[in-house]
């Protein structure tokens, strides 16, 4: 159990995937202007890695290494994430409207997320069991919906600020990032 | 000759007017993430310039026979195919760079600037211009990889390419080889490149490297929300 609840906070905060490991930089940079479509994208963002996680580990534990094809993890990969959210965004639409027009413009966005294909090869690659995996990809939602939710924050004072032109726009935004990603260092050795 | 000065301008655009990371602001992950050392940078530029070029041949030859309404899956099947086979040729040649490459060789598959060519150029254009493109494209990732890279070892770590540098070699500032120096270093050098080219600074990360613009309602509307 202790176990779990390491692996939970350090994939949500010592190793945060935006602010440490650098995946899903271009959903953060894009989508955190405002606080709605930062916590929408963080939520859509947790419920696909989770059931990405649960797709994948099987696959690659059932059919890939029994067969000896572990070098397809990639390909077999990407490609059922593609196909699985291509088939919750139908569902979505199809039968709960509601959720889909306030989750689902952000699924689209996520097909070929480097956090999402990340957090699945990661959880082989650290040779987790099923529930260390699942706990893993929830841990690292969660930790991108952190980032998301207080860089949006972060954004919105920004507009307000006077910055020099040559920094003005993307450069400005960057450097913000590293500012919070500063804050987030403080986290670390909380684990050791 | 004219035909060889557009290939020649196919190569040289990616290196300054129209650098992926640096002007256009795809493939970030891997720009911020592999550049702790200038070394690393050249390798993941490398690696990923191979992967570019192997994906932007075998798509534009393929350009005429993949359907419209699947192109996207099999884009994602040839460039992960290239993917797989950098990885065992890194494996097995230079293991120190597939150790410090890590997961981020496995990532090169979801990298915009792959998947922005490969939409963008390569299932519009022919083979020939479509190599072009990729090694200039590549060339021009690698160069800024490498310079984000040194400019992170140089003031990180006091070091360039496995060197140490008098001064800065007993007094490193170990924040820029940390995550949040990344950031700012991008922000710094893309404020500067924009200074130099006498350009405004990119306003927001556009739609037009995003894999899923065609799938994504906002696209349109020019960005994610």
């Amino acid at each position: 159990m202790k176990e779990l609840f390491v692996i939970l906070l350090s994939a949500m905060l010592t190793d945060n995937f935006v602010l440490a490991k650098f995946m899903g930089i271009c959903p953060f940079l894009g989508v955190s202007k405002k606080l709605d479509s930062a916590a929408g994208m963080g939520i859509a963002v947790t419920f696909v890695m989770i059931c990405a996680t649960a797709v994948t580990y099987p696959i690659h534990h059932g059919i890939l290494v029994p067969n000896g094809l572990e070098y397809f993890d990639t390909v077999v990969f990407i490609l059922v994430i593609a196909l699985f959210v291509q088939l919750v965004e139908t569902m979505l639409k199809k039968c709960i409207p509601a959720l889909y027009s306030s989750l689902g413009v952000y699924l689209p966005l996520i097909t070929t997320n480097c956090a999402v294909l990340g957090v699945t090869v990661l959880n082989i690659d650290s040779s987790f069991s099923f529930l260390q995996s699942i706990v893993n990809a929830v841990g690292a939602g969660l930790g991108f919906m952190i980032a998301l939710v207080i860089f949006s924050g972060v954004r919105k004072k920004m507009e307000y600020a006077d910055i020099p032109e040559t920094f003005r726009g993307v450069p400005a935004t960057l450097i913000a990032a590293s500012i919070v990603s500063v804050s987030f260092m403080g986290f670390s050795g909380l684990f050791s | 000759m004219a035909e060889k000065k557009s290939l020649l301008n196919e190569i040289t655009k990616g290196f300054v007017k129209e650098n992926p990371t640096l002007v256009m602001l795809l493939g970030m992950c891997p720009t911020l993430a592999v550049t702790t050392q200038a070394k690393n940078g050249i390798g993941m530029g490398l690696a990923t310039t191979f992967v570019l070029l192997g994906s932007n041949i075998v798509i534009s030859a393929l350009r005429k026979i993949i359907p419209d309404k699947v192109r996207i899956p099999a884009f994602i099947v040839i460039i992960a195919s290239f993917v797989t086979f950098v990885g065992f040729i890194l494996e097995g040649f230079v293991p120190d760079l597939y150790d410090s490459l890590g997961i981020y060789l496995t990532l090169i598959t979801v990298n915009c600037i792959i998947f922005g060519r490969a939409e963008m150029f390569a299932s519009k254009n022919g083979v020939m211009s479509s190599a072009c493109d990729a090694i200039g494209m590549g060339l021009g990732f690698t160069l800024a990889l490498f310079l984000m890279g040194s400019v992170r070892e140089i003031i990180g770590a006091g070091q360039w390419m496995g060197m140490n540098i008098p001064v800065l070699h007993e007094n490193p500032m170990l924040l820029f080889i940390m995550p949040a120096g990344g950031f700012f270093t991008l922000g710094v050098i893309i404020a500067a490149v924009n200074k130099i080219a006498d350009k405004k600074p990119p306003q927001e990360l556009g739609c037009h490297g995003c894999p899923n613009a065609s799938a994504c309602a906002q696209a349109g509307k020019g960005g994610c929300e």
